[in-house]
């Protein structure tokens, strides 16, 4: 049996492989490994790290890209209470209607509301941005190979002038971690850019980091459920398996 | 092969009328198995209950699943983060495709390996390949539903292969879509199908169990039972062995679906379709890489056929491979235990396939190309050349005289066989 496991093992591998290589055709520019609190088995989410990211989305981010699968309700979930949520939401204005006269009017946003987009369409969007679109937010982590280490990557990427020998397009930025180097959004952090309600210093990293941690969070809101209860149902099969285990060469043990 | 004698009165009374209970005893209880199976025979019961949770997930997940094109993707999203545990029932469905095509695969492997296709099991073989293409069938209609961009493209590109053929490929390609483009008719035509055919497929598996018990299980000798001592009922010798096996299995699957759920997945798949922007690589999922590398293999037309055709016709006549192997492999000898050359060739196939796997995976550039080509060219040797030839050219090693007797080393004649099955009949 220890020579099938060791062939079993060895054929998954090979498919496990066969996926990994797959996953190089990706191809882009330099990205740096980061440490997250949310990575590995038991990872969870850096609270403060959540609220603050959240903060850096709000004042710098949103200012060009939706986060349109978010409700503001979703924000109790990142340790923000319901009070400061509705009056988070009440910031904004969502149209709503139609009224008695069938006319449609403005309200400010509920908690139940989604969160309200910089932009009325793509085409708004792309006429304040040079033609670009800032693409939506909600799941950025999850739609690009190695989601959080690649959105740090590129926001702490930028270099105040290309290197000699590369021609920028009209408007474009130098990044060293965007595909083709050559990115449309300008940066977007710099030193202090946001003021930090706990006292952490704003540094470029710091924001970075801070960000992608809420974009993670916001691209899978369920990461901590899923990574706790994956250690209780590992732990019970274990457990179970070994139990079987025992009852097989039980029952086997009058045929050996 | 009585009837049992149920002491339940219930039991008798329906049993007298619908003999169901004698029909389960039949077959799971007295049912009599090798008894040498080893856990490569533990795949096929696998595979029958990751169908089952792949059908239970996916009943619930239709429940909340929108398919048009304007909300499907929204409405996965939607499960993912408000629905109660749909985050779990979707990573359990969407890593079950993958579970289902490993387990399948090595299933299919094991059967190569031990001739578990040869007579009297030509049937169970070829009821085995219909299950292999619709399960392909399902799996690809599955992957178009979250209508991310990998789903659009991906169904754009394999829709399209039917364009390859001459004269009404065009047409047929429009009635595939509904329409002029992958649109709201072909999405909502894929949930239709991909709803049905895992039925289909029960169905199938009924039958392809229904060929199994016909004749018994292969072994991993390939000699046939010879008496009682060579067999055990299957329950509770197997039903015990296959659920240790199903134990680790689920330990295997939990690790994908709770550390890393997208680790079988295209991130451009969390990107909604947008018919305007084609991704820079279009990769299926990694269960049709060797497919989609045979596919690609051609890029030469020959005489007047185009090379679409030709790659399109080799792709399927890559499953019709193993569909002719009980006729390819005349050798009488089943298991490659006792075919020295056979299982070298064995091998040798199982990394020609994963190679291809290796090539459907990149882009079809430079080496790429040659060693795609090489691969595939090897892979229709192997059954069009190798298997036919060594059927005559091999000399198999002596087989043991009975299942019973223990195998000794370089296939030693079975002087003490008769003493060994007395012994077995007293155990």
């Amino acid at each position: 049996m220890r020579r099938q496991l060791i062939a079993a093992a060895a054929a998954a591998i090979l498919v496990l492989g066969g996926t990994a290589t797959a996953r190089a055709a990706g191809g882009g520019g330099e990205i740096k490994a980061h440490d997250w609190s949310f990575s590995g088995v038991f990872g969870t989410f850096d609270r403060g790290a959540l609220q603050r990211g959240y903060q850096v989305y709000k004042e710098v981010c949103s200012s060009c890209h939706s986060m349109n699968l978010l409700y503001y309700r979703n924000l109790t979930e990142i340790g923000f209470d319901a009070d400061s949520v509705k009056d988070i939401a009440a910031e904004y204005e969502v149209a709503d209607g139609p009224d008695g006269e069938g006319e449609m009017f403005m309200r400010p946003a509920k908690p139940s509301d989604r969160f309200v987009a910089p932009f009325a369409n793509e085409q708004a969007a792309r006429a304040s941005n040079n033609g670009a679109l800032p693409p939506d937010l909600s799941l950025i982590v999850e739609a690009r190979f190695d989601g959080p280490d690649y959105i740090y990557s590129v926001l702490t990427g930028y270099e105040d002038e290309a290197p000699e020998g590369v021609e920028l397009g009209e408007g474009m930025n130098y990044n060293h971690a965007f595909p083709g180097n050559q990115i449309a959004m300008a940066p977007p952090l710099f030193e202090d850019a946001v003021e930090y309600a706990d006292g952490t210093a704003a540094t470029v990293e710091q924001m970075a980091e801070d960000v992608t941690t809420f974009l993670t969070w916001a691209a899978e809101p369920m990461l901590e459920t899923r990574k706790r209860m994956g250690v209780k149902v590992i732990l019970f099969l274990i457990v179970f398996s070994a139990l079987l285990y025992a009852v097989k060469r039980k029952v086997w043990s009058d045929l050996h | 092969m009585s009837a049992p004698e149920f002491k339940n009165g219930l039991v008798k009374w329906i049993d007298y009328r619908l003999p169901i209970f004698t029909f389960m005893h039949h077959e799971m209880h007295e049912y009599p198995t090798p008894r040498n199976l080893n856990y490569w025979w533990n795949y096929g019961s696998l595979a029958g209950i990751v169908l089952v949770v792949m059908i239970a997930t996916g009943i619930f997940l239709a429940m909340q699943y929108t398919p048009h094109v304007d909300h499907a993707f929204n409405s996965v999203e939607r499960i993912m983060r408000d629905v109660n545990y749909g985050w779990l029932l979707r990573y359990i469905h969407m890593n079950g495709a993958s579970m289902f095509f490993i387990v399948v695969y090595i299933h299919i492997f094991r059967g190569l390996y031990y001739g578990s296709y040869k007579a009297p099991r030509e049937i169970l073989w070829l009821l085995g390949i219909v299950i292999l293409l619709l399960m392909m069938a399902t799996a690809f209609m599955g992957y178009v539903l979250p209508w991310g961009q990998m789903s659009f493209w991906g169904a754009t590109v394999i829709t399209n292969l039917f364009s390859a053929i001459p004269l009404v490929g065009e047409s047929i390609v429009t009635w595939l879509w509904g329409g002029f483009s992958v649109d709201n008719p072909t999405l909502n035509r894929f949930f239709s199908l991909h709803y049905l055919l895992p039925f289909a497929i029960v169905g199938v598996v009924v039958l392809h169990l229904w060929a199994l018990h016909t004749h018994g299980s292969n072994n991993p000798l390939g000699i046939d039972r010879k008496g009682p001592q060579d067999s055990i009922p299957f329950h509770p010798y197997y039903t015990v062995k296959d659920l240790f096996g199903l134990g680790l299995f689920l330990i295997f699957f939990a690790v994908f679906v709770f550390f890393v759920p997208n680790f079988f997945g295209e991130p451009d798949n969390y990107i909604p379709a947008n018919p305007l922007s084609t991704p820079a690589h279009i990769v299926p999922e990694w269960y049709f890489l060797p497919y989609y590398a045979i596919l690609r293999a051609i890029t030469f037309d020959i005489w007047f056929v185009p090379a679409k055709l030709i790659g399109v016709i080799l792709m399927f006549a890559s499953i019709l491979m193993l569909a002719l192997v009980p006729w390819l492999d005349r050798s009488p000898v089943r298991s490659a235990r006792f075919r020295p050359l056979y299982k070298q060739f064995f091998w040798v196939l199982l990394a020609d396939c994963i190679i291809l796997g290796w090539v459907g995976g990149n882009p079809p550039e430079g080496m790429f190309v040659i060693i795609g080509q090489l691969a595939t060219a090897y892979y229709f040797a192997h059954f069009l050349i190798i298997l036919p030839l060594l059927s005559k050219l091999e000399r198999p090693r002596p087989l043991p005289d009975s299942i019973g007797e223990p195998v000794l080393k370089g296939g030693g004649a079975g002087a003490s066989s008769a003493a060994k099955a007395q012994a077995m009949e007293k155990a």
